[in-house]
């Protein structure tokens, strides 16, 4: 029996068939393609968990500065705000928020992550799981579950589109972490197959065409804030499908979407350091800075 | 369409900040340290495209020597490696270059080995972590190092194929990919064969013994 799938579709499909959640048939998808029993496979992807777990603790302990000099310390500002304030967007939120923060910027000092999907978008998904899984008393073997509910989505969007900022802009990378978060956290939280996927449509929807454009080309500025909102923005998503909003345009369709307007999106804005915020003044001075100082 | 793992997607655990330029970059200084024997007394690393214009913010420098030396990409000591390569005596040197028409994030290693012997490989990270190695001593080929490998630097003579294959078999390996490459008739050559399953150790060793036109055997473990 092959629980391999194309598109949102087939995983639909997939799930009302064999009477399972999106998590437990890409656990079966592993298990069958890799050989491994479903225990070891459970087991490996709990090591990612404690890996984006550390990386928070130590984004909101430690005085992390990136490699540049660029970013570092956001996080716990964030933190310090939320715990001694009353805050604009609410205390769950940035939590979240700082949470993701935290393990961008552990990431942009070279300290360990999980790429979700990619190092740059590596915030995200740990920033939005573990916090909402504090918020509703998740255990671990929950939350390892919506590690695989997440790598259905990704494994979707790579697929058919792309998680590469180089090749669809900031939209495929931030935007398939948070879709995919978004995605995990509706499944966890007791939604249907169908609403995992409005969930994930919709977070990918509100971040269609975002550039990606990072100061001196490093995996800095704004590649932490842009996880900022991509948090703000899965949590959002996942409110909206738990309360039974669809999204318009049908999950497969928005990736499509989303690949096409990464392809019309000019090189200059997709990786390349050359266009959007890298090229402003600022932007090509710290360039200047950086790349002088360190050579 | 590749039929990527839930592992491909979250993952894989690294030290950041970037899965192609310090993940993919410490998996090529992996694959080139196997190439030279885990004997490795000085490196020159030629950079090319968006390698040579970032590595120092994106600790591609750091990832590459790491790499050299047997780390792994989630090592959080990776960041000390040029100080541990210093104190271990292995001599680094980057030259930013123009490598030709390349991946944009191709890098060459020129390696000295003890013994002064020098072996040359050129690889690319081509996003996501995943590499592909592209010549090896000035040899164009190609693996992905995603499968274990055995590669074998051998004289282009009939049957040095065949008795390779047939130890393989022998040994109840599956071939699950084989490509072979030469530059001339009568010269070297170079067989990549891909499996699922880890190679032995000794295998390396069996092979140089049993079949006599085979020079050299390197042995890659998977990713």
């Amino acid at each position: 029996m092959s629980y391999n799938f194309n598109c949102g579709n087939e995983l639909i499909e997939l799930c009302h068939k064999h009477n399972k959640k999106i998590w437990e048939i890409m656990l079966c998808r592993e298990s069958k393609n890799s050989g491994e029993n479903q225990e070891k496979i459970l087991e490996m992807m709990k090591e990612n968990l404690k890996v984006m777990k550390s990386a928070i603790i130590k984004g909101l302990k430690e005085d992390i500065k990136s490699v540049s000099g660029l970013v570092g310390g956001d996080a716990k500002l964030l933190d310090n705000r939320y715990k001694k304030n009353n805050t604009v967007s609410g205390s769950k939120m940035m939590k979240a928020v700082a949470s993701a923060m935290a393990v961008v910027e552990v990431n942009a000092s070279m300290g360990q992550v999980v790429a979700a999907p990619t190092a740059g978008s590596c915030g995200i998904l740990p920033g939005v799981l573990i916090s909402v899984g504090e918020d509703f008393n998740l255990c671990e073997d929950e939350l390892v579950k919506g590690l695989f509910t997440a790598s259905a989505i990704g494994l979707i969007i790579a697929k058919n589109a792309t998680v590469s900022g180089a090749e669809g802009g900031c939209q495929a990378e931030t935007g398939a972490a948070a879709a995919m978060a978004a995605g995990a956290v509706v499944e966890l939280l007791g939604g249907t197959v169908e609403e995992v996927l409005h969930g994930a449509a919709m977070t990918m929807k509100n971040i269609l065409g975002l550039v990606c454009d990072p100061i001196a080309g490093l995996v800095e500025c704004p590649c932490v804030k842009r996880n900022a909102i991509g948090t703000a923005n899965a949590l959002i998503s996942a409110d909206m499908a738990l309360a039974g909003i669809k999204s318009v345009i049908p999950f497969d369709e928005v990736v499509e979407a989303m690949y096409k307007v990464g392809k019309s999106l000019p090189e200059t804005l997709r990786e390349t350091a050359l266009g959007g915020l890298a090229d402003t003044p600022t932007g090509r001075k710290l360039a200047k800075e950086i790349f002088n100082n360190k050579k | 369409m590749k039929n990527y793992s839930a592992f491909d997607i979250i993952g894989p655990k690294m030290v950041g900040p970037s899965s192609s330029h310090t993940a993919g970059a410490n998996r090529l200084g992996r694959v080139a340290r196997k190439i030279a024997n885990d004997d490795i007394k000085s490196v020159k690393f030629l950079l090319h495209g968006s390698f040579a214009k970032t590595y120092k913010g994106h600790g591609t420098d750091r990832a590459l020597v790491a790499g050299i030396m047997g780390m792994m990409e989630n090592d959080e000591e990776l960041k000390n490696s040029l100080e541990i390569a210093n104190k271990q005596r292995i001599k680094y040197e980057f030259v930013e270059t123009n490598l030709g028409e390349v991946h944009p994030n191709t890098v060459k290693f020129i390696i000295e080995k003890s013994n002064g012997e020098q072996v040359e490989i050129m690889g690319a990270s081509i996003g996501g972590g995943n590499i592909k190695i592209t010549e090896i001593s000035g040899l164009r080929l190609e693996f992905t190092g995603q499968y274990p490998t055995v590669i074998t630097r051998h004289k282009d003579y009939p049957g040095v194929i065949a008795k390779v294959t047939k130890m393989l078999a022998d040994y109840d390996i599956n071939i699950a990919f084989m490509s072979v490459y030469r530059q001339d008739k009568g010269q070297d050559a170079f067989m990549v064969i891909e499996s699922d399953h880890e190679f032995k150790d000794d295998l390396g060793i069996d092979i140089k013994r049993e079949v006599d036109d085979v020079k050299d055997v390197y042995i890659i473990e998977s990713m």
